[in-house]
């Protein structure tokens, strides 16, 4: 499955989860700010993910998990370089450049774009 | 029993599907305000559809909280999707089937559909009129760390009560 084809198939998904138009979902809509996704909506991301892709999605694999618990990671309400370090070893599918320049941990989630997730599943794929 | 909109299991295949049923009757207070007779127009009694999405939930969430023998806080965490394209009335009886397409450690999804019994004297006519997507969150496992409360608030004695009379017993 080439990268088009992933988008495409990505794009359904984002459409039956989040209640969004087609057109709507772009390569660079972040899933929270553009396309209206609540924390719950990612679990339902994961499984719809799954279903589509036939591969299993480990908790924590996609989206980030205890980020805010560790004090290391996170002071002030600002993710330290310590914890974008470890955002981006445990996310590679996401890129974190525009988000170090004001890592506030409230726009954490503006990362997840919809490129994101075609990267995420392209790597996933190349895995199986 | 206040907030049970089932009123008997009548199939569980554990972890895979549960079948319960709902009778809609007259003597239900908020059949009586959904609809009053108002403006020449006669009263219109119908079974609302938010409360056969409950039912729905009820239905699939004892499904998945079997699952883990009701260990688990199953939380209705989305609606994904909602159809129905009859009213229940009065007399009528509602056989809501779910079925789980996921269940993991942090939560499940199920599906479901909602049939239609009418029942008349040459018989039961059982009519699909609605389909419905539902995920639960188990909570313990889904919010971050954070703490609830070590008792199970979710499956409390309603739902034991509901069990019991449909003759479904476990460690629980």
């Amino acid at each position: 499955m080439n990268r088009a084809e992933i988008f495409e198939k990505v794009r359904d998904v984002l459409v039956d989860a989040l209640a969004v138009d087609e057109s709507d979902v772009k390569p660079d809509s972040r899933l929270t700010a553009d396309l209206g996704a609540e924390s719950i909506d990612f679990l339902d991301l994961v499984f719809r993910l799954e279903q589509t892709f036939g591969f299993k999605i480990a908790q924590g694999e996609l989206f980030p998990e205890n980020v805010k618990q560790d004090p290391e990671f996170v002071k002030d309400g600002k993710v330290t370089p310590k914890g974008i370090a470890a955002l981006r070893a445990r996310l590679p599918h996401a890129d974190f450049s525009k988000f170090e320049a004001d890592p506030q941990i409230a726009k954490v989630a503006e990362v997840f774009t919809v490129d994101a997730l075609v990267t995420f599943v392209e790597r996933k794929l190349a895995a199986k | 029993m206040r907030w049970m909109w089932i009123d008997r299991v009548v199939e569980l295949v554990p972890r895979q599907r549960l079948v319960a049923v709902k009778h809609v009757s007259l003597a239900e207070e908020h059949l009586h305000d959904h609809f009053p007779a108002a403006d020449g127009r006669p009263a219109l009694p119908v079974m609302p559809a938010s409360l056969i999405i409950e039912g729905c939930a009820q239905t699939a969430g004892i499904l998945v909280g079997h699952a883990e023998d009701f260990r688990e806080k199953v939380i209705l965490a989305k609606i994904g999707r909602f159809e129905i394209n009859r009213d229940a009335m009065p007399g009528h009886t509602l056989r809501y089937t779910a079925t789980i397409r996921q269940l993991e450690k942090v939560g499940a999804s199920t599906i479901g559909t909602i049939e239609l019994l009418e029942h008349s004297a040459a018989g039961t006519i059982a009519t699909t009129i609605g389909s419905i997507e539902l995920m639960f969150s188990h909570l313990d496992n889904n919010m971050s760390g954070q703490q609830f409360p070590e008792h199970n608030f979710v499956f409390g004695e309603s739902f034991r009560t509901l069990l019991a009379s449909s003759g479904i017993s476990g460690n629980w």
